[in-house]
């Protein structure tokens, strides 16, 4: 590991500005697309296409304490799109909630990392994900707990586009407007792109923006990058800048980020890396590390 | 006549609402019917009505129990054991959280309503998931008994409730909170094991066997999962001949469990199955639909001759 990266790792606790997120996230990119190498499974492309939306929530937001993963007035986080679990599993392990060599368990028998979250497995994990669509009725759920208790913490379900073909999460969005559910945030890591094709061609989305408004639902008005920390953090001043409820945020971003020959290809959403394109793209990969590492 | 089990068991829900502020009680627009809404008016801030929408009931739910709630999801039978299904596996079971799932019009007891509302499959479908227990109740006191039950518990518990005012009989408290079977009749010919409503008409098939010379044992099951076989076994060895009963497909139900561990312990007897043979229900009044499809007083005692061979 990088003595910066180490540096900054060694203090997690503390807010990180833009560069130093750009930074963690392309160095996490770099273990996913490592482990993932390794294991012979799991998701690259909708992992990579989260790395910054993850990692600025981890980094910068959340109100949590890794030391106490079940601590009940913590912020919790979903990962509806529970394949992208290499992403949420090396930036927990950065956090503090486990070792970051675990990662690279990842998927073997008798670890505790699965395949896909599990809550009961995993220090951290606030829910188990993996069936599509299932986050935002959680977070709803959650939510309404917080209501009838008072407490002050919120929910960030982070969504792919599979989440919003599954009609469960529209029944959820539906509910969370008709309650005005305060401390829901629905994050749309929307990269347009699914495992069979294109979103144009499996299942077409747009307008989705003036969809979530015509269902009531308080959508961040600025179009952002999800793939630049500067933009992530602009959308959580975004969600301090008023009190209504729920809230949503759609990032525009590339699946399979950062690997030139993955980005935007659904071919790319969950094959093995073979040798040959592990050397090139991770090549990419500390090469962009490089870049950012120098910003910070 | 005994109460509706849903009306007692509504009723009793918004009762321990009053020393139980943990409890929060979800409902698909079907509140007026399964008497959830009972809860809603004493306690309006713990009731949400999630509209027509039993995916997003059961995730709600499995989110409250999260945060420490004691979620209560009410729907019919049906929708639940179909359209929540996904939810339920996966963000209930999956998770062990601590969820009552209350399926209404359990069985045939939506019987005007028809096919499409008739739940035959619930219990199969819920017993086989990990971490689930499945109770259906013989009567209303049963229904109240199961709901104690499962506040007790740590993990999702299944309760099948019925729509109509059936027969009540005797249960013992401590056995019913033991998970055991519920003897309601000592006899020495033949075991009568009997879940949900089937119950009573097993205890009345006893009467009709009494006629005839036999001397039938009954036994009010209403736990699928954990099941009692032991005490169905040890009365079965006795007598030598089991008749079951159920308002429910034969494939993987109450007989299925009971099989299951017969297979596993070794254990044979004469055995008769009485429950829906891979069959659909149909539209008409309750009682008539049920004797229709084998389930009456006359007809398990009829079968429990023929596997006497009288």
């Amino acid at each position: 590991m990088e003595e910066k990266l180490k540096k900054l790792l060694s203090d997690p606790e503390r807010k990180m500005n833009a560069a130093e997120i750009n930074y963690l996230a392309s160095a996490f990119r770099e273990n996913m697309f490592t482990v993932l190498h390794e294991r012979q499974t799991g998701h690259w492309g909708g992992a990579s296409s989260a790395a910054e939306i993850i990692t600025s929530l981890y980094f910068n937001r959340l109100n949590i304490d890794p030391k106490n993963p079940n601590w009940e007035d913590r912020d919790r986080f979903i990962l509806s799109k529970g394949h992208a679990s290499i992403n949420l599993y090396t930036v927990l392990a950065a956090r503090g909630y486990f070792p970051l060599e675990d990662t690279h368990q990842f998927r073997t028998l008798g670890a505790y990392l699965q395949g896909h979250p599990a809550m009961l497995k995993v220090p951290g994990v606030d829910m188990s994900s993996g069936a599509l669509g299932h986050g935002l009725s959680i977070g709803v759920g959650i939510q309404l707990a917080a209501r009838l208790s008072g407490k002050k913490y919120w929910t960030y379900v982070l969504t792919g586009e599979g989440c919003l073909n599954e009609g469960s999460t529209w029944e959820a969005i539906m509910y969370a407007a008709k309650e005005k559910v305060k401390g829901l945030v629905l994050m749309i890591d929307y990269n347009k792109v699914q495992l069979d094709g294109t979103e144009a061609d499996i299942m077409p989305l747009d307008p989705l923006a003036e969809k979530i408004k015509a269902f009531g639902w308080h959508l961040c008005p600025n179009k952002y990058d999800g793939n630049k920390a500067e933009d992530v953090l602009d959308s959580f001043k975004w969600m301090d800048s008023d009190d209504i409820w729920p809230k949503a945020v759609i990032y525009d971003t590339i699946k399979g980020k950062d690997v030139s020959f993955s980005e935007g290809k659904n071919t790319w959403h969950g094959c093995a890396i073979d040798d040959e394109h592990y050397e090139l793209g991770i090549k990419e990969l500390k090469a962009i590390t490089a870049k950012r590492e120098a910003l910070v | 006549m005994s109460m509706q089990m849903r009306e007692a068991f509504g009723r009793h829900l918004a009762e321990l609402g009053k020393t139980h502020p943990e409890i929060v009680v979800l409902d698909a627009d079907v509140s007026a019917s399964t008497k959830s809404a009972i809860f809603g008016k004493a306690f309006p801030d713990r009731f949400f009505n999630v509209g027509v929408a039993e995916g997003n009931l059961a995730g709600i739910a499995a989110g409250l129990a999260t945060a420490g709630y004691r979620p209560v999801i009410n729907s019919f039978a049906i929708f639940l054991e179909l359209k929540s299904i996904d939810q339920i596996r996966h963000d209930m079971c999956y998770n062990n959280l601590p969820v009552i799932i209350a399926g209404a019009y359990g069985g045939f007891s939506d019987s005007f309503d028809g096919a499409s509302h008739q739940a035959v499959e619930d219990i199969s479908i819920f017993r086989a998931i990990p971490n689930m227990e499945v109770i259906v109740p013989s009567d209303a006191h049963q229904a109240e008994l199961a709901l104690e039950y499962a506040l007790t518990r740590n993990n999702p518990v299944y309760i099948r409730l019925n729509r109509n005012a059936m027969p009540d009989i005797d249960t013992d408290t401590d056995a019913f909170f033991k998970a055991k079977a519920v003897k309601c009749v000592e006899g020495k010919d033949v075991t009568i094991a009997a879940t949900g409503i089937t119950a009573s008409m097993a205890c009345d098939a006893a009467k009709l066997l009494e006629a005839e010379g036999i001397s039938a044992e009954v036994f009010s099951c209403p736990f699928v999962k954990p099941i009692d076989s032991t005490s169905i076994f040890e009365s079965a060895k006795k007598t030598g001949a089991l008749v079951t009963v159920e308002e429910a497909v034969l494939n993987g139900g109450f007989s299925g469990a009971l099989a299951e561990e017969a297979f596993r312990a070794g254990f044979a007897c004469k055995v008769k199955t009485i429950g829906l043979d891979n069959c659909f229900g149909e539209t008409g009044p309750y009682v008539p639909l049920l004797a229709k499809y084998g389930l009456s007083a006359e007809n398990i005692a009829s079968e429990a001759m023929k596997l006497l061979g009288k």
